[in-house]
């Protein structure tokens, strides 16, 4: 490694105007524009920005993995060691890919070849630059996989991708990109599908890694919080242009640029609702009927089948007897690490699941109630999902698409409808003018607003929101929460807020339930959780939460081999249910 | 996996047994006459009775049907009414040339298929893309009696390359084959085009490129497996219209295999050999679709047999 290492006033890598341009139906688009920067050696350079400011093409911009011919480099040099990148033939940059300068990518899940196994994987990508015998490149990456801190590593090599957790997918990509010592490691959004301790892990290795081999690191992300924790520099991006660069203290102290200040307001920073409360409380009365949804001792088993009669023999027990309740006008966060049950929660809440106990929503018990008895209770219980892309059907204009569950239920019709649909258009921030235009015309926050419309028309009592601003820009994340606020205050509409998200869970919530394999660990008032946490794994989630200022840094954290433990189990075998204490004023610790 | 293959074994056993039962039925129920067919047209009505009596063919459907399977127990598949040899023998006799003509025909569909749908992928949106998927089309669309009889005019009577008929050498199973797998190449390479468009667009087709990796192992490593998998199971489904295929390719190009049984059967009414070979083709498309289904798992380790 020592003779790749460089004297630290000469940069690695050296980007001078790059100019990159996509090819659409409207001519061509500059995707990145002019971006000039320089990377030194065992420096980590951060690229900030939200979706569509061009950090991701810069990084495609460096690999030369551009979707050809759609995409390309219009101007500009990418200088390393000497060499200018965008100047490479197709075979000379593929000398230089995998061996000067690796990538990591955002979705461990989908980045590996599922129908290879992991030890083909690893071995190709040594092999391919350094010739050597099979045995050899196996050594090599049991080697690499050590480093990752991936225990057995000889074990893991015989396994495939789909055996593997995201987090332990996301080491190999690691690995692989480090066993060819590259002198620049370009990691896209490396944590952004992970769950925030598997994050934190990550974070430190690429980190350690770094340490180790002097290896310099452009991190690529969107999120305020692992810029603090990790950069050197920063550079923050908008619209392909470069907005600001500098040193990461100053970025997040003395940030020169109005974006750069309006990007670091959106962030949610946990803590900061404790001290400013912008949050209405509750409605104080506890009468009896107050409540909108009681759920009681709620389970939800799938079955796995086997044997020659496919009869179940190991049950996945996503939610294992929960019980709490929501009352009016009040937000109730369900949070949790991917798998702990909370969005199966949320289905059965509308009996999109089948499940076991007692739910009551809005003084009507919903068990074993079919499609048609379940429609009347359906007005008074809505639900927002993730991906506004992805629920709204893209041949339907939003206009129909806010007014079919009115049509549905028969509330509506004719001129009516129309003054329902706008007046709900206005009421989430549309114009009622959009109304003829279909969802691909939308950005994903205009999206969200429709999803909101949409179940809003109803007027229903609660509204489940599954991981509803997850997949927003910190920015629009932030407008689309003030609107749900807004609802609330005015409408009086209690929320089933589902979330992995620390901070944002704590800025809008009244109540707060961890989960944790399908079991509620604590429960109580936003101060209470976040304030005097007591279970370890509340304890865990919410020190894994990276803040968005340098200057307080997580550091090391340690780095688990294990794997989450399954919530799978043989048939008659159950989980053992956790027994709640109530440690005052409504805090319930599992004991 | 044991409990898997006894599972999949008892559920081909039940279908084999209803193909029976609806074949039976049809043939039961179909106005032509097999005791007058063997008797001839200048028979007296004594005769054909007698020999109605004799086959058995006077009894109630139910009798007739329970006989065959009893016979079916014993492996017996019963004697032609015509050729007065036993069905089996007939049919083990001509299966072998048929099977060759099914091996070759899944050769020439996979060969033709899978490279003109992967260039077409590779090349998407060319002219070389436009022509490949004109030339599918065309192959989708081709009744095979006209493909059989164009490829003989043009490569055996006019270009002289191959035979016009007949079976023995190699050089006679080539258009036989091509005639039968035409329509399945040209299904496949559309398949294999849409699906390897699809599987270039995936993020581990970027991470391999990323490691720098040259275009044909990203191609033939990375990419061809994934590509192929829903071919695979597309092979077993197509041994059942190759079945239906066989019988006219045969007899184009006098191919002595079971297609061409089955054809002179359905003239005569034998009812036997019909039930033969409807079972034997059943059995085929049954094993096809199980091999098929055992094939997947090798190829992605994804799919779990259970």
């Amino acid at each position: 490694m020592t003779e790749k290492s460089q004297p630290a006033d000469d940069p690695v890598l050296s980007v001078r105007d790059l100019t990159t341009e996509v090819a659409t139906p409207e001519g061509r688009r500059v995707v990145v524009d002019r971006l000039s920067f320089d990377l030194a050696a065992g420096e980590t350079l951060c690229i900030a920005g939200e979706s569509g400011s061009g950090k991701s093409m810069t990084a495609l911009s460096i690999m030369r993995l551009l979707p050809e011919p759609m995409a390309r480099i219009a101007s500009g040099s990418i200088h390393l060691a000497g060499r200018d990148l965008a100047a490479l033939s197709g075979r000379e940059m593929r000398r230089v890919r995998g061996a000067d300068i690796a990538m990591i990518f955002q979705e461990p899940m989908t980045s590996l070849n599922p129908v290879l196994s992991i030890g083909h994987q690893l071995t190709e990508a040594i092999r391919v630059h350094r010739p050597m015998p099979r045995g050899e490149a196996r050594a090599l990456a049991v080697k690499a996989l050590s480093a990752v801190r991936i225990g057995q590593p000889e074990r893991r090599l015989q396994q495939y991708p789909h055996e593997l957790s995201g987090g332990m997918r996301q080491r190999v990509m690691i690995a692989m990109a480090i066993a060819g010592r590259p002198r620049v490691l370009i990691a896209d959004e490396p944590t952004t599908a992970l769950d925030v301790t598997v994050q934190a892990q990550i974070l430190e290795l690429i980190r350690t890694l770094q340490k180790d081999f002097g290896t310099a690191v452009i991190l690529i992300t969107h999120d305020m919080g692992v810029v603090a924790e990790m950069a050197d520099r920063v550079i923050v991006m908008n619209g392909g242009a470069m907005v600001e660069a500098g040193p990461a203290r100053q970025i997040f102290h003395a940030p020169a640029e109005d974006y750069t200040r309006m990007l670091l307001a959106a962030v949610p920073r946990l803590g900061a609702s404790q001290t400013v409360s912008d949050l209405a409380p509750p409605p104080a009365s506890s009468v009896p009927d107050d409540t909108v949804v009681k759920v009681s001792d709620l389970t939800v088993r799938f079955d796995i089948v086997g044997g020659i009669l496919r009869r179940p023999v190991q049950r996945v027990h996503a939610v294992e007897g929960i019980s709490f309740d929501v009352r009016r006008g009040e937000t109730v966060a369900l949070v949790g690490e991917s798998g702990c049950g909370k969005s199966t929660t949320g289905k059965a809440l509308l009996n999109l699941v089948p499940w076991d106990g007692a739910i009551v929503i809005d003084g009507a018990a919903t068990a074993g109630l079919g499609r048609s008895a379940m429609k009347p209770i359906r007005r008074s219980i809505q639900m927002i999902f993730q991906d506004p892309y992805a629920s709204l059907d893209p041949r339907m204009t939003v206009g129909e698409l806010v007014a079919e569950p009115l049509t549905i239920h028969g509330l509506a019709s004719g001129s009516e409808l129309t003054d329902r649909v706008a007046w709900l258009f206005n009421r989430v921030g549309l114009s009622p003018d959009q109304m003829q235009r279909h969802p691909h015309e939308f950005s994903g926050g205009q999206r969200q607003r429709v999803c909101i419309a949409r179940a809003l028309s109803l007027s229903p009592k609660i509204i489940v929101a599954d991981e509803s601003v997850s997949a927003l820009d910190v920015s629009v994340q932030a407008r689309v929460l003030a609107l749900l606020q807004e609802l609330q205050d005015e409408l009086g509409l209690s929320y089933l807020f589902i979330s992995h998200d620390m901070a944002v869970v704590e800025q809008v919530s009244h109540r707060v339930a961890v989960m944790y394999l399908g079991q509620i660990v604590e429960m109580g008032s936003r101060a209470q959780v976040f304030g005097d946490p007591r279970h370890a794994y509340t304890r865990r989630l919410l020190e894994a939460v990276l803040v968005p200022d340098p200057d307080r840094r997580h550091g090391a954290f340690p780095i688990a081999d294990s794997e989450v433990p399954s919530p799978i189990h043989p048939v008659g075998q159950a989980p053992a249910r956790l027994a709640m204490t109530d440690i005052g004023n409504g805090h319930f610790v599992a004991g | 996996m044991a409990a898997y293959l006894l599972r999949r074994l008892i559920q081909a056993a039940l279908i084999l047994l209803g193909v029976t039962f609806i074949t039976f039925v049809l043939l039961y129920i179909l106005p032509a006459d097999p005791a007058r067919q063997i008797a001839g047209r200048s028979a007296t009505v004594e005769t054909v009775e007698n020999i109605r009596q004799q086959l058995g063919l006077d009894q109630p459907l139910y009798i007739q049907y329970g006989r065959y399977l009893e016979g079916l127990l014993h492996l017996d598949l019963g004697r032609s009414y015509l050729q007065k040899t036993e069905v089996a023998t007939l049919i083990a006799a001509r299966l072998p040339a048929t099977l060759l003509l099914m091996v070759g025909a899944i050769v020439c569909e996979l060969a033709i298929g899978l490279s003109m749908g992967l260039f077409a992928a590779m090349r998407r949106g060319g002219r070389i893309d436009q022509s490949l998927m004109v030339v599918s089309f065309v192959a989708v669309s081709a009744p095979q009696f006209v493909v059989g009889i164009l490829l003989l005019y043009v490569f055996a009577v006019y270009l002289g390359w191959f035979p016009i008929g007949g079976y023995g050498t190699f050089s006679h199973l080539v258009l036989p084959s091509i005639t039968l797998g035409i329509l399945g190449a040209g299904w496949y390479s559309r398949m294999m085009r849409s699906s390897m468009i699809d599987v270039l667009r995936q993020d581990y087709i970027r991470t391999a490129r990323a490691k720098g990796l040259g275009p044909t192992t990203v191609m033939a490593v990375h990419a061809m497996p994934n590509a192929i998998l829903p071919i695979v199971a597309m092979i077993g489904i197509d041994i059942g219209y190759f079945m239906s295929g066989i019988v006219v390719v045969e007899s184009v190009f006098g191919w002595p295999g079971i297609g061409q049984l089955a054809w002179q059967a359905i003239q005569r009414v034998d009812i036997p050999i019909i039930m033969g070979v409807t079972l034997v083709s059943a059995c085929a498309i049954v094993i096809g679709n199980l091999v098929a289904d055992l094939i997947a798992p090798l190829i992605d380790p994804r799919i779990k047999l259970r």
